[in-house]
């Protein structure tokens, strides 16, 4: 299975704050498009759906097709109002979850 | 030939001023598979060309990573924000490349991701607004193959 997936963001953020989140997971995305030595389609296997929630509410979420690069980056913002932990999600072709979490604090 | 006169000129002007007040028309002829896409996206509905700054390389030496930046203008309150923004590359073999949805907890509606071009084409990036309206964008992104000059 894959790699731990590595996310970026601050430790804590003054509320109402918009903070940068950057997060990467190794993957193949192997796109469908290829084909092995035989000449055969190499079959797709790609991750199709990224989300990411705050305390159980929905911050961002996305929709890949293959045409997203093999490693996929993503990055994008979250507001900040209460101390809490983002949950990410990253969904494989085959149904398995990669999922992270991790927590933010408000600046005192 | 006879010289123009003032009136012409006028006439002249407002002819282009029609051409770019016609972005679709004037740019967009976008064709099979990723018409397809839009539609679906935007439900047969006219996007308009603005409020989406998108940032992509003029010339990708690598097809298969292309960095990407989409911003979109909007205050992300509950009343107002950027519900979905479709990307799309259209001379790739599958058109979609992503679909982003932010909520207005996302504060910005910004994000970053890196995409696959298979060859020279058109990005283009439709924006599904709370309110339901539609706003669109286009880069060309030149893909080098090879290495050497396009």
């Amino acid at each position: 299975m894959a790699d731990k997936p590595r996310i970026k963001l601050p430790k804590e953020a003054a509320k109402g704050e918009v903070i940068q989140i950057k997060t990467l997971v190794s993957h193949v995305m192997e796109s469908g498009q290829r084909k092995d030595a035989q000449g055969k389609a190499i079959p797709r296997k790609i991750i199709n759906k990224f989300a990411c929630e705050f305390n159980g509410k929905p911050v961002f979420s996305c929709a890949l097709e293959p045409a997203i690069s093999a490693n996929p980056y993503i990055q994008f913002d979250a507001r900040i109002d209460e101390a809490g932990t983002f949950k990410f999600a990253w969904t494989d072709d085959d149904g398995s979850v990669i999922t992270a979490e991790e927590k933010i604090a408000l600046k005192a | 030939m006879k010289a123009i006169n003032r009136r012409q000129a006028f006439a002249l002007g407002g002819g282009f001023v029609m051409l770019t007040l016609m972005p679709m028309a004037a740019d967009a002829e976008v064709t099979g598979d990723a018409a397809k896409w839009i539609e679906k996206f935007t439900g047969g509905k006219q996007p308009v060309k603005g409020k989406i700054s998108l940032d992509l390389p003029e010339i990708a030496e690598n097809g298969n990573t292309v960095p990407l930046s989409i911003n979109i203008e909007s205050p992300m309150t509950a009343d107002s924000y950027v519900k979905d923004v479709m990307i799309i590359a259209d001379g790739n073999p599958n058109a979609g490349v992503a679909t982003l949805s932010f909520t207005p907890m996302s504060g910005k509606a910004e994000a970053a991701i890196r995409i696959r071009l298979a060859t020279t084409q058109n990005v283009i990036a439709v924006a599904k607004m709370s309110d339901g309206s539609l706003f669109t964008e286009q880069k060309t992104v030149k893909v080098t193959i090879g290495g050497c000059g396009g």
